[in-house]
């Protein structure tokens, strides 16, 4: 058989042509589906905790656990507030006994009583679901059972989530557990059935000294959010690279 | 052709079909791409509202102030004003439609959750007037003097 150059191109080239493009790129889309295709939110939630307001009363966790029924008295809990000492030695003893549910209302951290007179500072630091714009979590799910809506919260399937555990591994900031009765991953999702009824999440909802709130980064009218854009707010584990939205006043670098 | 190579080959085959036909029939028709990417938005669409439907359970002060307004008003007149009713009240759910009562707690530890005095420099929590559980009033519970709704009333 012989062939021309010209002709060996040809055929060099349309074949690779065929082979690279794949059919779906030709389909045709209706109006409806090129608008959803582009389609952009115009809320993208985020959080702001103001840690210098924070006085460690837990009420925000026993609000979460009611209003997402987390088992009370499990050690498990989808927001939690940590209780930071420290003290003139450079030590930093840090206590969240079962979250903070039941508040902080003595001096001792783990057994340990500590001295009012050497302590150098104390503060609490609430915790949460970050609500990444790269989220560890989704990317390691196996099954597609965790994901990004279009207003940026992470959340889980529930009736898909086989329970394998690598979102509750990858997450940085340890947000994720095990629920102990769906036998699932679950995690914080800023209310997701308070906000997009126009609700405020339980935790900000009980959080009697404005310590919690919550914001829509693309609504640049939001007091929150003017808050957190104006103001000098930090954010956890940066370094991750997570691009984490829960924003913090006051973040001290003991805080990990 | 007779090949003992070929006979677990077709198995294999046999298998990949199997599971492509199961996965027709298992993964739902709204599991796909629906976020930004594959990497975040791989999923099943009707989750998301499936979460929108989940129930709510604090309903908030305005809901209270359509039946106890004149709790609401004591309240929001005193310095208890931040405290949302349902923090001491619980959650109201569907009150008083199914939840006729709602659990009131009353007890000492609930307000030791702020009142109880941590001597800590620079937290909000000094700022707070506070006790010490061990020296005041052991025995009693805290409502039994003070009034939640305007802590500021004699009640002795």
């Amino acid at each position: 058989m012989s062939c021309s150059r010209r002709e060996f191109l040809k055929e060099a080239v349309g074949s690779t042509l065929a082979s690279v493009l794949p059919l779906s790129a030709f389909t045709f889309l209706t109006t409806e589906e090129a608008r959803a295709a582009v389609a952009d939110s115009n809320v993208r939630w985020a959080f702001l905790v103001d840690t210098t307001k924070c006085v460690g009363c837990g009420l925000c966790v026993d609000a979460c656990k009611n209003e997402n029924e987390i088992p009370y008295d499990a050690e498990v809990t989808r927001t939690w507030v940590e209780r930071y000492v420290v003290t003139k030695d450079g030590k930093t003893h840090i206590d969240s006994p079962m979250g903070g549910r039941d508040g902080f209302t003595s001096m001792e951290i783990d057994g340990e009583e500590i001295d009012p007179e050497n302590i150098d500072k104390a503060f609490f630091v609430p915790k949460l679901c970050n609500q990444c714009d790269n989220p560890a979590c989704v990317q390691v799910c196996p099954v597609g059972a965790t994901y990004q809506t279009h207003d940026g919260v992470v959340l889980v399937d529930q009736d898909w989530c086989i329970g394998c555990g690598y979102c509750i591994m990858a997450c940085p900031y340890g947000v994720r557990f095990f629920h102990p009765v769906h036998k699932v991953a679950d995690k914080c999702n800023f209310c997701y059935h308070r906000i997009s009824k126009g609700m405020e999440p339980a935790c900000v909802e009980c959080c009697s000294f404005g310590a919690r709130r919550i914001a829509n980064l693309k609504d640049p009218d939001d007091p929150v959010t003017k808050i957190i854009t104006t103001e000098r707010v930090a954010v956890l584990k940066d370094e991750y690279g997570t691009k984490p939205h829960v924003f913090y006043l006051g973040l001290d670098a003991n805080v990990r | 052709m007779k090949w003992h190579v070929l006979r677990p080959l077709w198995v294999a085959i046999g298998l990949v079909g199997a599971i492509l036909v199961a996965q027709l029939f298992l993964v739902p028709d709204d599991f796909g791409v629906h976020g930004r990417n594959f990497t975040y938005g791989y999923h099943r669409l009707s989750n998301i509202q499936e979460w929108k439907d989940f129930p709510v359970k604090y309903q908030g002060r305005e809901a209270c102030v359509e039946c106890h307004e004149e709790n609401v008003q004591k309240v929001n007149a005193s310095t208890h004003e931040p405290v949302e009713c349902e923090n001491c009240h619980g959650p109201s759910v569907n009150h008083p439609d199914d939840v006729e009562f709602l659990p009131l707690d009353t007890t000492r530890q609930l307000c030791l959750r702020c009142h109880a005095f941590l001597e800590y420099p620079n937290s909000a929590r000094a700022a707070l007037l506070s006790v010490e559980d061990r020296r005041h009033k052991r025995r009693k519970e805290c409502v039994e003097c003070h009034n939640p709704h305007d802590p500021k009333e004699d009640m002795r």
